[in-house]
């Protein structure tokens, strides 16, 4: 016997009804995600060397930081949703699938935060 | 895989290898490929905010073969993630799926991403 009742775990094993909004989270990210991960690479091309001194300084641009922060940002954003999808078809046993999209999600803020928190570092301190 | 002897439906191994599957295989693995890349992404901003000597570590890390092996990778990851994401934007439009098309883009995709790495790489180097 259990407290719940038949229709309550029915619903439990239903529709989680959030799949389009993932859907177009996705897809807009990747669009941010094209324009930022291109805008990367050029400046990785342009930039004079990667020794300290030029890297910092071209952290340390308002534009650069700004565009480094979103990159991060955004790129952190648009992987949760895809490694979300990656566990979600792998992992089947319950508990370990929601361990790891938690794991996943902790890991994900916190390559987000630590990103941002490095650039207006030293974006505010060089 | 079963084990009660009753007949299995064909599996990958009877079909003739498509390069729309290799790109759909490809597009997970550098999806996940380029998500270990965010990490490598921070730890250069953090080194780089940690100071000269914290940073020139990292920056003779990565300049060892297996770092330099590791992000020709990346660019590499990055531009068949971005052509075949593209290839996806495209389909998600409604066209775009013809076989013949869907083969097209795909050799298509894998040209573009070899083309551009090798040039980005002849840039930087």
């Amino acid at each position: 016997m259990s407290l719940r009742t038949p229709l309550a775990r029915a619903l439990g094993l239903g529709s989680a009804k959030e799949g389009t909004e993932h859907f177009i989270a996705q897809r807009i990210s990747a669009i941010a995600s094209v324009i930022l991960g291109c805008w990367f690479l050029y400046a990785m091309l342009t930039i004079e060397s990667m020794a300290y001194l030029e890297v910092t300084r071209f952290i340390a641009a308002p534009l650069n930081s700004v565009l480094l922060s979103l990159l991060c940002v955004t790129i952190a954003y648009h992987s949760y949703l895809g490694v979300q999808v990656v566990i979600e078809d792998y992992v089947h046993a319950h508990g370990l699938k929601l361990a790891s999209l938690i794991a996943s999600r902790f890991a994900h803020v916190f390559l987000a935060i630590v990103s941002v928190y490095a650039v207006l570092r030293i974006g505010l301190t060089v | 895989m079963s084990d009660s002897g009753r007949p299995l439906s064909p599996h990958l191994s009877v079909y003739r290898w498509p390069i729309t599957m290799t790109l759909s295989i490809l597009h997970r693995v550098t999806g996940v490929g380029l998500s270990v890349g965010l990490v490598v992404l921070a730890a250069w901003l953090v080194q780089a905010a940690a100071g000269p000597e914290q940073y020139q570590y990292f920056r003779a890390t990565m300049a060892t073969p297996i770092g330099q092996l590791l992000l020709i990778g990346w660019t590499f990851a990055f531009f068949l993630h971005m052509g075949n994401g593209i290839r996806h934007l495209v389909w998600d439009t409604g066209s775009g799926f013809e076989i013949r098309h869907a083969n097209a883009s795909a050799w298509a995709v894998m040209i573009f991403s070899a083309l551009l790495t090798a040039a980005f790489w002849v840039v930087k180097l």
